[in-house]
This record gives structure tokens, sequence and C-alpha cells, in this order.
């Protein structure tokens, strides 16, 4: 856990903080996806700086907890979390997808405090449950994270490793599902409609855990219960606003994989985000 | 097959059975093929370490993946067919991330004989050697397959692909024989000519070798174990001391040991080649070694193939 005690309000500008920072990669880079970094920024903001066991000046540790962003499309979200909680410079977030910067497109091993490249949808949730095996032969009491998308569960590799997660009994991984509602072409009901998630994880022998994925009292109070469950994996379902705290990216497929497209567009964004709570 | 033969699957599961003694960090996945793969042996003595993952493979490729970057030794195994649906997991997971995972594949060819064109991949060396990070072995028998896991778990830390069959093959390797990557074998040394081959093709090479002594041209043998790397000296001198290379694989000609061997004689040495192997085509159902005919890749046309070669460039030079 993070040696500072951080209060739910700091917690909050942290998230803001998130947030601006994932709008100032995507306008800089004209290109990259704004809305799934917004909706996943309070989540990630009390997983690093409350919940985690990390540590900027040794990324390595290896006592570490571990978290693989399975929707590596977010990236702009967890460089700006990782740069925020000392990885790395903030002054290097404008490299972002730029040629001179490690700082790929979509979430990459180099990077410090990352824990595996992804951004092909399906796969990352399949390393965090060989990592949680990993954990379990060691004896090591660290706990492992993985956040996928509501598209990226449309993947049959994803259900391969709900499968696995749970005969394996691995209650040292927690799955958080970003469960705003939007992929690239549309909204997910329209797409390939899965209605009743949760009660498909129960089915799949995971513990389940419903929250607003907003609210960082709810997040904190999910990822404690997960860390008390025992026997089995957890899955916290997290409603969220795809494009959060942006009015005209919230709910907007457009604003999948597209940065502001305009000056305007781009300071509205991050007045917005000032503005917000 | 003649001679003595031994599985090369068996020598596998043995080998990395005995390294798993030693070495607790070494853990293996299988996908619901574990008795023919023969991960089993390791999987009795071991079952902690040991993760049958069902038929779920993309599953078992990016676990293999997690699993490597916390620090174990992993090797995964199914039959190679099956792999080939892992194409991206084992081209994001594993080789960007670029971890210590080792995919052991076993009846990978038309040697899988009665299953059919469904299970006999012959596309998979293409594949597997098209991606940056990724080492491809063919080992020819028992004694190689030893071998190769042996150096791969003392000696490497990257991804690998190690093609095995469900036949058993002749043992041509003497027992003190070590693989080293990108490290090729003379079996047979000739001066008119060169066949450079691996797995089931080296020893029909051997054979073909012998026929065409009695025509009065002398073949060199290569077991090109490793394709990626590929030992790219025996490659040129091959080219420059005998002037004709034949290439025999159980495999497809695009993409494989074949096109591999062309790529450096044209990059480095230009001379003709003559490659044996599928052409463009699926498999068939029958006994693995009337295939081989089937598919004109056996003996005689090993020999045949190699002999027009020869001919044909006599036939230049008297023109000249």
């Amino acid at each position: 856990m993070s040696v500072k005690k951080y209060t739910d309000a700091e917690i909050r500008l942290i998230a803001k903080d998130i947030r601006k920072k994932s709008i100032e990669m995507v306008y800089s880079a004209s290109s990259g996806h704004p809305g799934g970094s917004l909706s996943i920024a309070d989540i990630l903001a009390v997983l690093y700086f409350r919940e985690m066991n990390v540590n900027p000046e040794n990324p390595v540790d290896p006592d570490r907890d571990l978290l693989v962003m399975s929707k590596g499309h977010a990236s702009p979200a967890l460089y700006a979390t990782l740069s925020l909680r000392g990885f790395f410079p903030t002054t290097l977030l404008p490299g972002f997808r730029k040629i001179s910067s490690k700082l790929e497109g979509h979430v990459h091993f180099g990077v410090p405090g990352v824990e595996a490249s992804t951004g092909s949808l399906g796969q990352g949730l399949g390393i965090a449950v060989g990592m949680a095996i990993a954990s379990k032969l060691d004896s090591k009491k660290n706990r492992v994270y993985a956040i996928i998308g509501d598209g990226e569960i449309e993947e049959g590799s994803i259900w391969e490793s709900f499968m696995a997660a749970s005969k394996y009994r691995l209650d040292n991984l927690t799955v958080i599902i970003d469960r705003n509602g939007v992929q690239l072409d549309g909204f997910t009901d329209q797409i390939m409609p899965l209605p009743n998630i949760p009660e498909r994880l129960r089915a799949f022998g995971w513990n389940v855990i419903e929250i607003d994925g907003h609210n960082i009292a709810e997040i904190t109070a999910s990822l404690k219960k997960a860390r008390e469950t025992k026997g089995v994996p957890t899955f916290i379902y997290a409603r969220t606003v795809k494009g959060k705290g942006v009015s005209y990216m919230e709910n907007n497929p457009k604003y999948h994989g597209s940065p502001p497209g305009s000056e305007d567009l781009y300071q509205q964004a991050l007045m917005e985000l000032e503005a917000g709570a | 097959m003649k001679g003595n033969t031994e599985s090369l699957r068996e020598a596998y599961g043995e080998e990395i059975a005995r390294l798993g003694e030693a070495d607790r960090d070494i853990v293996v996945l299988d996908a619901d093929l574990s008795t023919s793969t023969k991960t089993s042996i390791f999987g009795s003595k071991f079952p902690e370490r040991f993760f049958n993952m069902g038929i779920s493979e993309q599953s078992m490729v990016a676990t293999a993946a997690g699993l490597a970057l916390s620090g174990k030794k992993v090797y995964a195994s199914t039959f190679s067919v099956f792999l080939m649906r892992t194409y991206e997991q084992l081209r994001q997971s594993v080789c960007y991330n670029n971890v210590n995972a080792k995919f052991v594949v076993t009846h990978a060819g038309i040697t899988v004989g009665e299953d059919g064109a469904t299970h006999q991949i012959v596309e998979d060396v293409g594949i597997m050697s098209g991606l940056p990070n990724m080492s491809v072995v063919v080992p020819v028998d028992s004694v190689e397959t030893k071998s190769v896991i042996r150096y791969l778990h003392d000696h490497t830390n990257t991804p690998y692909y190690v093609r095995l069959t469900r036949e058993k093959f002749p043992v041509l390797n003497g027992p003190d024989y070590e693989f080293e990557p990108g490290r090729s074998t003379t079996f047979r040394d000739g001066s008119d000519m060169t066949i450079i081959a691996n797995g089931a093709m080296v020893s029909f090479s051997l054979d073909a070798a012998e026929l065409l002594k009695t025509k009065g041209i002398d073949a060199r043998v290569i077991n090109m174990a490793s394709v990626k790397p590929m030992d790219r000296e025996a490659v040129i001198k091959a080219a420059r001391e005998t002037g004709r290379i034949v290439t025999a694989e159980e495999h497809s000609i695009y993409n494989g040991l074949g096109s591999r061997v062309c790529e450096i004689t044209a990059d480095a040495y230009p001379v003709r080649v003559s490659r044996v192997g599928m052409k463009d085509t699926f498999g068939k159902s029958g006994k693995s070694w009337e295939l081989f005919d089937y598919f004109h890749m056996g003996v005689n046309d090993i020999a045949r193939i190699s002999e027009e070669l020869f001919r044909e460039e006599n036939r230049y030079e008297s023109i000249s």
C-alpha cells in the first residue's frame, strides 16, 4: 500500500490530473483513446495511490503488486498515473505516440511501472492469470490486478482466462471491468449484447462486486473486499461513463479513439475537467 | 522407418521432467494433450508445477507469458496445428514482451498420418519464423531433441518454437552431440551438391545420397535443425564448394527451410536451389510413410530431383 495516506478528496484531485494529462497527451499526439482513459481514471487513482504496493524507486521490487492493463488503449491514463506516482517525470508525457519516445501508442513494457505490453484485446487477463499463478507458486503475498474493457470481453480468450482463474482458485487476482457501455463502432448493447455480466461471472465461479466506478469510497471498499476474499478470484463490475468529465465525449463512441478535433474543443475539455468534481 | 528409431516427444517429456527435478522454476503447460505431447511425464512428477489449461490454447499462451514475466521458465505444449490459432498471443504477449517461454509442439507435418489434412500442419515453420524474437528449431532425432531442451533451459531466456512429430525418427546423432542455435551438422560430406534438410527429411536425404552415389554424384547432407537463426556460413560454404543445393523439409516449400536457404544464397552466393516439400497444398489421410511418396517427398524423389539439378547444371556447362 501507498506510504502516504490520501483522503478521498485528494484521490479525486489525482484522478482529475490523470484525466487532464490524458487529454493533453492525445491532443498533442493528434491521436489516441481518450474515452476509455477518462472512464478508468478514478479506479487507477485509487489503485496506485491507495491500494497497490508499488515502489517507484524500485519498479521491479519482487514483492510489488502487479497490474496488467488488458485494455491497452487506455495507455494515456496508465502513463499519466505512473508518472504522477513517480515512476518517470511528467515532462515525458508529451512524447506520447511520438517517434523519440518510449510512450508507445498502446501500453508498452519498456515504460517504468508497466508490467506487460498490451494492446491487442483479450490477452492481458491471461497474462495476469500467469502472474497470479507464479505468485502462488512462490508463496508471495502480493496481489495481481487486471483491468479489462467491456468491449474486450467479446474476445473468447477472455472467457478462457475466466475459466482458468477459477480453476486455479486465484484469490490473489482482482479483475476490474470498465463497464462504460461504449466500444469503437458504437454501443456494446448493439455491437454484441452481453447482458447480465455479473451473473455470468458468478456462474464462472468468481466473487463479483458491483460498484460505481467513479465513486472513490466504493472503489476502495471493493478492492478491500477482494483482498479479504479467499479461495476464488474477484471480479469488480465497475459501472463507468465513457469520456467521463468532458461533456461532448461522454457516451460518445466517436471519442473511443479520437482526440479533441480543434483547439476550442481541447480547451473546453480541459476547462470542464478542471471545473468538475 | 528403418534403423533404430526413437520418439522425439518422449525425449522431450523425459528431458523436461529430468530438468524439473533440479530447477523448481520450470513450469509446464498443456492444452488437454499432455498424454500425447508427453508433458504428462512432468505432470505426474510435479503436479503443482503442471497446468492443464484445457482446450484453451489462447489462454495457455497468454498465461505462459504471464508466468514468464514473473520469472518462471515456461514450457507450453500442444499439437503444432493448434498452437497456430494463438499466433497473435505469441506475437503480442510472448514475442513483443520477449519472455522466457518455450513452445514445444508435437504432431507437426504429414507424419501425423491417418488424422489427415486438418491436423497435418505444413505452414508452421514459416508462421513462427516471421515473428521477431522467436527462434525456430526442427530437431532430427531424440538425441537432438533432448539436447535442444537442455540448451534452451541452460542458455536462453527468449521465446523458442520447437517442432516435434508424432512418429519416431531414426537416431542419427551420437550420444555426445550438443545442439547450438545457428549451427548445422554435416552428416555426410560431398562435393557435387548439397542436400540441406531437417526433421524426418534428413534420414531420407542420407538414403538419397546413397542412391546418387551409385550414379556417380557425390552429395553433401546437412542437418539444419536451427531454422532461425540459420547456419548462414554452412549454406554459403555449400553454395561455394558444391555449386548446387537441394532443400528437403516436411513442410511447405514456401516460408520454411527451403525459402530461408534461398534467401541466404540470393543474398550472398547465388546458386541453383531445388526445394523438396509440400507444394502449397494440404495433406491427406494415409500411413505417414506412404504420404512422403504421395507428395513426391520420399527418398526416390529427393534423389531424382537432385539428379535433375545436377544434370541440368552439367548440360549448361557442356554448352558453354
